[in-house]
């Protein structure tokens, strides 16, 4: 692509890429997100193309590899344009059959349709159906129009309006000040203000300064950022450039997790674009504005999605926080003024400019504007990544949009914010979804995950799965954080093991109090979170453990016994064959026993039994 | 095996900035990060060798110990949680005889657990050599194994 020198110069080429595409033209979006990826996707890719080689239809029909459409559950995902045709589920040889049908033909393939749960209805177009009806896919929505490597993409879809606008007279006080109106809180865990952030920066004494996109997302059951960076790089490059004009940088970056490969590929390939477009560099449009970015992949420590020790990571040094009675802002990266922001955040910046702080202003709550991406995942019909306006409450989330619970078992809580967040019982599900209610229950905003759990989650082994992780992941600086979550994991094994006592309840609650105010980083200062709120909200549950020495859920293994129920067994055998100790035994057509000496609870025949003759209890 | 630690040093420009990418590369070359490289990479950046340990044993991502031919990953995100995959370690940990984390002794399998792999919509996960496995069942990952030559009883109907 030639190197544009103006602000005019950018224009005039988005209008040219507009104008030179039909949008009769008819094109096969396939979804290629990670999720669609493991599905196969990419075969799917591969097909359609050499299909449409092989019925001469090279430059007639095009073929789009796109970002996460977010409805992970039910992928492989395809759009036909311009009819707009949603299939899913599509198999990897139905490349052909599509091509000649619905492409060709104009002909709905008919078992590829969504089909609606409750209506039995077949739903034709993607935001016809429930999952995305209730969404407001305003961030994450350009995914599935632009295909990431491709800059042209993104400039068909007006994107970098928003730099040019911010470059062509805006001044960078007045973008501080749209940022601060428009009420935009940061989206990766803390929720601050992101423009009082830039403010400080911008502010700061000592050059240069610098901006980071923190894309460490660690948070087990979370994946917006990495579908963002995935799907809709550019949006998040413009963001920065706009952060930087206004905060005075001239270097940003992105801090990326090592794990998530295709971000690492489609963002370096971005930015590599950008700058052949001379939208990053030297003298940007013409404007005198220098800034360039570097990306870095993380080593793999969830504690370095905390800023501080996400600087020492870059710095080359392991990723352990610092106390921050200075602020970053002041001193951060190489001790120079730092701007932190997360990916979302990042991403929301270029909408706020585009349409104004008072259009994203009238979204949202009062202390909590604009929309928020959320993974909703676990225990749930439709998982995938939604994006919702702040203040939808949690009941339209997970039955509205998630579909409810599968196998129609019962809704027991939804875990919300990761390992710092709380579980939420069904008692607050008509809450409305915002950093201070959230915060209000016990929970938090965090980066957004959103696990839904049945009756058959044992909230003591998840509270225990969470302090198992922040275990691990304590950097081990501080001593609350390292030692006191080491003594509440211990205190909750025992308790999962049948060897609770009484008073270990009180204990944990003054421990937990003790690690929030004691420890150094919002790792340890959440770490409590997940045991306090399950404590808060399912007292009965850790009761039931201690007391009657009885998991309700039928998930501690120390509490549990796998007998055979003589009046459903048909004697097929298929537990004595799979049953790696022998405990399963029996003659064919008689009904089998489980000898509990031998038992090991591995849970193999409860799985494999097909008349559920296998009980726990 | 200095020539082909000074081209990844190079690729970075020498910067100690760099440290973490850099002995990500090295240890892509060489499958972790063994004693010799780490050596070349201390004395190429004059950096002490035991800030190398130290980045090498804080991050996840790092191995001091050779790896296995097989690489197994399982998802252990609180999404594939709750869907049941701590039956599937257990497993998995009882059939190969290590625990997560671990390498066999005859180099054959690494099996690891990953916080999370953004793929919950296919939960629980296990990525084998690369390839993903998804919506695991305990029977599943007998079968991987057996197709992998480990002994493992199976039901051959299902």
């Amino acid at each position: 692509m030639k190197k544009v020198k103006t602000a005019q110069e950018l224009k005039s080429l988005q209008e040219e890429i507009k104008n030179s595409r039909d949008p009769e033209k008819p094109c096969i979006t396939i979804c290629a997100g990670t999720g669609c990826l493991t599905y196969g996707s990419q075969k799917l890719v591969d097909n359609f193309r050499s299909e449409i080689e092989k019925q001469n239809l090279k430059g007639k029909v095009e073929v789009r590899a796109s970002g996460c459409h977010g409805f992970c559950e039910r992928g492989p995902l395809v759009v036909i344009n311009p009819q707009n045709i949603f299939y899913q589920r599509v198999g990897l040889d139905d490349a052909e059959e599509i091509i000649k049908e619905t492409v060709l033909n104009g002909q709905i393939i008919d078992r590829l349709l969504y089909v609606d749960p409750v209506t039995q209805e077949k739903i034709l177009h993607e935001d016809e159906i429930p999952f995305y009806k209730r969404q407001m896919r305003l961030v994450f929505g350009m995914n599935g129009n632009i295909d990431p490597n491709s800059l042209e993409d993104y400039l068909a879809i007006g994107g970098y309006n928003a730099l040019i606008k911010v470059l062509n007279g805006m001044e960078p006080e007045a973008i501080i000040e749209e940022i601060k109106t428009a009420g935009l809180r940061g989206r990766g865990g803390g929720g601050f203000s992101m423009g009082l952030k830039w403010e400080a920066t911008r502010k700061a004494p000592g050059l240069p300064k610098y901006i980071i996109c923190n894309a460490d997302e660690g948070d087990p059951g979370a994946y917006m950022d990495r579908s963002l960076l995935e799907g809709n790089p550019y949006s998040i490059l413009e963001g920065m450039l706009i952060g930087a004009y206004a905060i005075g940088s001239d270097t940003g970056y992105i801090y990326v997790r090592n794990e998530y490969p295709l971000a690492v590929k489609n963002i370096t390939i971005a930015v590599e674009k950008a700058r052949e477009l001379g939208i990053l560099g030297k003298d940007i449009l013409g404007s005198g504005f220098d800034f360039d970015v570097l990306i870095v992949r993380g080593g793999g420590a969830f504690v370095c999605g905390e800023e501080t020790a996400l600087i020492a990571s870059i710095e080359g040094r392991s990723g352990e926080p610092r106390a921050k009675y200075v602020f970053p802002s002041e001193r951060g990266l190489y001790n120079k003024p730092t701007n932190i922001n997360n990916v979302e955040t990042w991403a929301n910046v270029p909408l706020i400019i585009n349409k104004g702080a008072e259009w994203y202003r009238s979204i949202g709550t009062e202390n909590s504007k604009g929309t928020k991406i959320f993974a909703l995942v676990g225990k749930i019909n439709n998982t995938g990544l939604v994006e919702v306006p702040m203040g939808i409450t949690l009941r339209e989330i997970v039955y509205d949009i998630g579909g409810g619970i599968p196998k129609g078992r019962k809704f027991k809580a939804v875990q919300v914010g990761g390992p710092s967040g709380g579980c939420i019982p069904e008692s607050h599900l008509d809450l409305q979804v915002d950093f201070d209610a959230l915060s209000k229950v016990g929970s938090m905003m965090g980066s957004g995950g959103m696990i839904v759990m049945d009756d058959r989650t044992c909230m003591v082994d998840v509270a225990l799965y969470f302090l198992k992780f922040l275990e691990e992941e304590s950097c081990g600086k501080c001593t609350p954080c390292r030692e006191g979550v080491h003594q509440m994991r211990l205190i909750l094994e025992r308790i999962t093991e049948g060897n609770g006592k009484e008073e270990d309840l009180k204990t944990i609650e003054w421990m937990g109090k003790a690690i929030i105010d004691g420890s150094l980083c919002g790792l340890g200062g959440t770490a409590p979170n997940p045991v306090l709120s399950t404590l808060r909200y399912f007292r009965d549950e850790y009761e039931a453990h201690i007391k009657e020495k009885r998991c309700p859920a039928g998930v501690c293994k120390a509490l549990i016994t796998y007998t055979i129920d003589p009046e459903l067994c048909t004697g097929c055998m298929v537990c004595a064959k799979i049953c790696p100790v022998e405990a399963a035994t029996g003659e064919k057509k008689e009904v089998h026993t489980i000898d509990q000496d031998k038992c090991i609870k591995c849970g193999a025949c409860f799985e494999s039994c097909k008349f559920d003759a296998v009980k726990v209890s | 095996m200095k020539t082909r630690v000074k081209k990844i040093i190079d690729k970075y420009h020498n910067d100690k900035g760099f440290l973490v990418p850099i002995l990500q590369d090295v240890q892509k070359e060489y499958n972790y990060l063994n004693r010799e490289a780490l050596n070349l990479v201390s004395a190429f950046l004059e950096v002490p060798i035991s800030q190398l340990y130290e980045l090498g044993t804080f991050y996840k991502a790092f191995s001091l110990k050779p790896r296995g031919r097989h690489e197994m990953k399982l998802c252990t995100g609180t999404a594939c949680h709750v869907r049941g995959v701590p039956l599937m370690k257990d497993n998995i940990e009882r059939i190969l005889q290590i625990q997560a984390g671990e390498t066999t002794p005859d180099l054959e399998f690494t099996f690891e657990t990953v916080n999370c792999l953004g793929a919950c919509a296919l939960g629980p996960i296990l990525v084998v050599d690369g390839e993903y496995h998804g919506n695991l069942s305990i029977s599943k990952t007998n079968r991987i194994l057996k197709k992998l030559g480990k002994k493992v009883k199976i039901d051959e109907e299902s």
